[in-house]
């Protein structure tokens, strides 16, 4: 069985490291703030005992007044799991740093995520839309599509 | 006089029999060497997530036989469980195991397709495919007489399934199961030590068990690279936890490893099966529910070792009669991503075998 990991013990290790990243947790639930998403990230694939280094899948969740993008990390080795938040208040130009580097597996799904809610992943190598073409209107995943 | 050349690019598809469906692949090759590649996907996007936004939690099931066309018990079944987890809804027994049994038939005849386009790619035009086929031909026989439908079977709920076995499939089941392990016997006296199936893929477009877990690759390309992961031992759905089965792997993880990788598992599949067969016990198939389902507020992620590889639903509810949000993980498309480094460097010929080895639908990566 995957052991989900609490996301409260998770975050005390995440903030004792990087103070003042985390916007709140509990069990299972930890939301980090965007501008530490890249380091939390690296923190979570590289530390002894978590090793989460399985991005299992990223995608988002429109919530009117904000975006959540989701991801689902495992780690293969001691089988278990963790599910890390950032938000995006801005409607506008919404952008997180991409993980790429660190999962390859984000590549395309952080492309559908632009296509998709218009949420821009910083130094990806190819930020492109994937499903619709170039000059669509809008993003339909978006709550205020129709 | 040096001879000026140059890069260019190829396009492939989106209509090309090697794509498996409406694919395209933009490669640049040197001369006849391919050294980058981009997959263009799009033309089959339908909108299932958006979609799935305004149906109620029931009426949702249809639209995921239309993800993965030829694995349609499997996505539903994905499906129930992620709505299972959310609304916290237990199913009776007998449908678990009529579940594990359609969920298994289902992933032999995917693996058969799997097996016989690639042995299309590698220039053994339709006949092998053909052999596939007839076998394929009486696993949807089966389904028909449970479900009604031959492709797109709407055959699971949450809660359990539609309707009980009729009587004459258990027979009919029987008889497939006595005469399946002979058929695969059959291919691989035909293809398994096969000289020029060898040649082809042995050694040809490898990846490393590193490789594929940074690129999230999930199911038989994962397995076929060393690493020993199935979603049915390390994270039991359903029943699976109470079925003795192995989980086979190969070493290398080239094109000829994930094709034996493929073969291995159907037979794994058809244990399984017979297990499920003669413990299958009687009473009801699907729990009392009401019409309309309206799980608590909350998020909820199930996934299932579907015949690509990792499947899974991630529901997020507002306490509606419709879902917030439905996120599909899509093996097809995540596969995908290793794509790139498993093809650079390799011919033009190879490159379509290479594709056609991590075996697509593309009715599942563009949704």
């Amino acid at each position: 069985m995957t052991i989900p990991l609490s996301g409260k013990d998770v975050a005390s290790k995440i903030e004792e490291k990087f103070p003042g990243s985390v916007v709140e947790s509990s069990q299972d639930n930890l939301v980090v703030k965007g501008n530490f998403l890249l380091d939390a990230a690296r923190f979570l694939r590289d530390t002894e005992g978590l090793d989460l280094d399985f991005l299992n899948f990223v995608t988002a969740v429109d919530y009117y007044d904000h975006f959540e993008v989701v991801y689902w990390l495992s780690s293969l080795e001691h089988n278990h799991s963790l599910t890390i938040k950032a938000r995006c208040y801005d409607r506008e130009n919404p952008v997180l740093p991409s993980v790429v580097g660190l999962w390859q597996g984000a590549d395309l799904q952080e492309r559908e995520i632009f296509d998709l809610f218009g949420i821009k992943f910083e130094d990806h190598p190819n930020m492109k839309r994937i499903f619709l073409w170039e000059g669509f209107a809008g993003h339909p995943l978006r709550k205020d599509f129709i | 006089m040096a001879v000026r050349t140059e890069p260019f690019v190829l396009n492939m598809g989106p209509v090309h029999p090697s794509t498996h469906g409406v694919f395209r692949m933009r490669a640049t090759l040197d001369g006849e060497v391919v050294i980058d590649i981009e997959p263009v996907f799009g033309y089959l996007h339908r909108g299932i997530e958006k979609l799935a936004e305004q149906r109620t939690y029931t009426g949702i099931t249809p639209l995921t036989d239309r993800l993965d066309y030829i694995s349609s018990m499997s996505n539903n079944l994905a499906y129930c469980l992620a709505v299972e987890k959310l609304a916290g809804i237990k199913v009776p027994e007998r449908a678990e195991y009529i579940r594990v049994i359609m969920a298994e038939l289902q992933r032999i005849a995917a693996l058969l397709i799997a097996v016989g386009a690639f042995l299309n790619d590698c220039g053994a035009y339709f006949t092998p495919f053909l052999y596939m086929f007839r076998e394929r031909e009486r696993i949807v026989d089966l389904f028909e007489m449970v479900s009604g439908q031959r492709l797109t079977y709407n055959y699971m709920r949450a809660g359990g399934v539609s309707q009980d076995l009729p009587e004459e499939f258990m027979p009919a089941l029987r008889k497939f199961m006595d005469m399946m392990p002979r058929f695969m016997d059959e291919y691989d006296r035909l293809l398994m030590q096969n000289e020029i199936l060898i040649a082809r893929a042995k050694g040809v477009g490898i990846l490393t068990g590193e490789q594929a877990i940074n690129c999230s690759v999930s199911g038989p390309v994962l397995r076929a690279s060393g690493v020993n992961w199935d979603i049915r031992k390390a994270d039991p759905y359903s029943i699976y936890d109470q079925f003795d089965f192995d989980i086979p792997t190969q070493a290398t993880g080239d094109c000829y490893d994930r094709y034996r990788q493929r073969v291995e598992e159907m037979r794994q599949s058809l244990r399984i099966i017979r297990q499920a067969m003669e413990q299958l016990p009687s009473g009801p198939v699907r729990a009392e529910l009401p019409q309309l389902i309206r799980p608590p507020t909350g998020e909820a992620y199930a996934r299932i070792e579907a015949p690509k590889g990792e499947l899974g639903f991630y529901l997020v509810s507002d306490n509606s009669i419709a879902p917030y949000r439905c996120h599909i993980r899509p093996p097809s498309l995540i596969n995908l991503t290793a794509l790139r480094d498993m093809v650079r460097g390799w011919k033009v010929a190879d490159l379509i075998i290479i594709f056609g080895s991590i075996d697509i639908t593309v009715g599942e990566i563009d949704r």
